[in-house]
């Protein structure tokens, strides 16, 4: 595997950075390297987020911003039609998004797309917090999916090592069901 | 050696921990707070026997780490910005009492305008206050610069406070595996501090810090210039003990990448270095004679082992992040000096990148280098400021 680059956008609270780290602690598990570049800006709650994940079979050197991501995941659906969630996407690159079906706002023939229901994942499963509902291990587990860049049984490990009991097992649940369950169209 | 995911913000966090410090005094500040709030868990589950000082501002937190450091505890602290700035007068009575402190800076640009997003300025405002200065380019050397900068403080042929500084997110919040060595190989490195003739004992009272007259005072200054030069040698020795016992050389004064043979040399510190040895090793496939040399240490500033890397070269780029008004970048005239100092024939350019976290791609690393390489830049009279826009 070469340098595989992904970019999240999320809203504040939806748990992207969390996605991006547990990418980095399942790729250890498999001897890899990962960096995760949260952007740091005026962060709150609800509001647009942006984060970053280089993975590669080779040490990473680089903290030069990613311009051109093979992935581009986003927990929002909506976002899309605020900002240009694809901008920069390789051609061929692949978009994941929390949705039923792809979104009317995708203008771009030149790139994949996968689906998969998170926000209904992660609601059956109780994944809320104050309002907002937590979609960033379903979006995990169709990213993996699509992409290979890690197994489901090494982010299993990162996740188990990250949480304990009830939370634990929703968030397993919540990763393999949206793995099992991602359409790529 | 488990390897964790962890940010150059906990890397810091958990090299405190390794190094058992006794006491930590801190006040918060973005993007350093991660740091302190982690030792502040580790010290409230128990995984770290330290004192934890709350304090109402930096000034005091470095006041809490003297009083500490001067009876004989193994201190840290961290800020970043506005509150170093703050704290600075205390950085000078800590290296005057030539206590061994550590401290973590993540480098943050100075209002105003106000910004959370880092340049060199803050750090290299406090050159002259006579602590070591260290820059780290990732996560892992975080972690391994705090844990040899206590060994090297600590040295009675050094005694003098030491600032790990690192890059602001690209550094601080940025995730990536880290090899966090075993607390028994770190014991090993680092023995538990002792005391030195000046530490204080109620049983033996004296005092410092008076009043010293003309017929003294300058002695007191030619022994902190006479000690962190000696500190060279010493923090060469602990990156190679830490080497021998974690299998990892990770320290010294700089970092020599491919500048033996180079007609060009790119210097820089901190976070830029990654994606300038990327560059490199780009143009070298080209055929572009280039090399690339990291300050690791700032103060004492590594001349010798500088002009060595450099002999070869003509041409010297000089990247800083950071700018000296009415001057140029504080790394660049640290080179212009070497350059004249060891008698080398070279052109120094200077370039300012990345201020107030001014985004820097590769290609414009690139460009430049390319451009020196077929002699199309200004003359070195002329700053280079980096993807600056029309003002």
């Amino acid at each position: 595997m070469g340098l595989v680059e992904i970019r999240w956008h999320g809203r504040g609270g939806q748990g992207v950075v969390t996605s991006a780290e547990m990418l980095v602690s399942a790729a250890i598990y498999e001897g890899k390297y990962a960096i995760a570049i949260p952007f740091f800006g005026a962060e709150r709650r609800g509001a647009p987020v942006v984060a970053y994940n280089r993975i590669s079979d080779t040490p990473i050197r680089t903290r030069c911003p990613i311009l051109n991501p093979d992935y581009v995941v986003l927990l929002d659906e909506r976002l899309g039609r605020m900002i240009d969630v694809v901008r920069g996407l390789k051609s061929d690159g692949v978009l994941v998004v929390n949705s039923k079906s792809v979104p009317e706002w995708v203008d771009r023939k030149d790139i994949r797309i996968a689906t998969v229901d998170a926000t209904s994942i992660s609601m059956s499963l109780g994944l809320e917090l104050a309002g907002i509902v937590i979609v960033n291990m379903p979006m995990l587990g169709a990213l993996i999916k699509v992409s290979n860049i890690v197994s489901l049984n090494s982010l299993t490990k990162a996740i188990k090592a990250k949480w304990k009991g009830e939370r634990m097992k929703q968030n397993l649940e919540a990763v393999t069901r949206a793995y099992n369950e991602t359409v790529i169209w | 050696m488990p390897v964790m995911p962890l940010s150059g913000n906990h890397a810091a966090a958990y090299a405190a921990k390794l190094s058992r410090v006794e006491v930590v005094a801190a006040y918060p500040i973005t993007p350093q707070t991660q740091i302190v709030e982690k030792l502040a868990e580790f010290i409230e589950k128990g995984e770290l026997k330290a004192k934890f000082i709350r304090v109402e501002s930096e000034h005091s937190a470095m006041a809490a780490c003297i009083g500490a450091a001067a009876v004989g505890a193994r201190a840290f602290t961290a800020t970043s910005s506005q509150g170093l700035l703050y704290m600075s007068e205390m950085l000078w009575w800590a290296a005057g009492a030539r206590l061994p402190i550590v401290m973590g800076i993540v480098t943050r640009a100075l209002a105003p305008p106000w910004s959370i997003w880092s340049d060199h300025i803050d750090v290299l405002s406090q050159r002259d206050t006579g602590w070591i200065i260290a820059f780290a380019e990732n996560a892992q050397e975080v972690l391994d610069l705090i844990i040899q900068g206590f060994k090297i403080s600590e040295n009675d042929r050094v005694l003098l406070p030491l600032i790990v500084a690192w890059d602001a997110f690209d550094v601080s919040h940025t995730i990536e595996p880290v090899d966090v060595p075993n607390q028994n190989v770190v014991d090993e490195f680092l023995p538990k501090r002792r005391k030195y003739r000046h530490t204080l004992d109620v049983e033996n009272p004296f005092s410092y810090g008076n009043l010293a007259y003309p017929k003294d005072y300058m002695e007191f200054r030619y022994s902190i210039y006479d000690s962190m030069l000696r500190a060279k040698d010493v923090i060469e020795q602990c990156a190679a003990e830490y080497d021998r016992l974690t299998g990892r050389y990770s320290g010294g004064l700089i970092e020599n990448y491919l500048c033996d043979d180079a007609d060009i040399v790119a210097i820089a510190m901190g976070s830029i270095s990654g994606d300038l040895k990327v560059v490199v090793d780009k143009l070298r496939k080209q055929g572009v004679k280039v090399g690339f040399c990291r300050i690791r240490y700032f103060r004492p500033f590594p001349s010798e082992a500088l002009a060595k890397c450099i002999e070869d070269a003509k041409t010297i780029l000089v990247f800083d992040r950071d700018i000296s008004f009415g001057s140029e970048g504080a790394l660049c005239l640290e080179v212009r000096a070497t350059v004249n100092r060891e008698g080398l024939d070279k052109r120094v350019y200077g370039i300012i990148y990345g201020i107030g976290g001014r985004e820097v791609r590769q290609k414009d690393l690139e460009n430049i280098i390319v451009k020196a390489y077929k002699e199309e830049l200004n003359h070195p009279r002329k700053l280079l400021w980096l993807n600056l826009k029309h003002v």
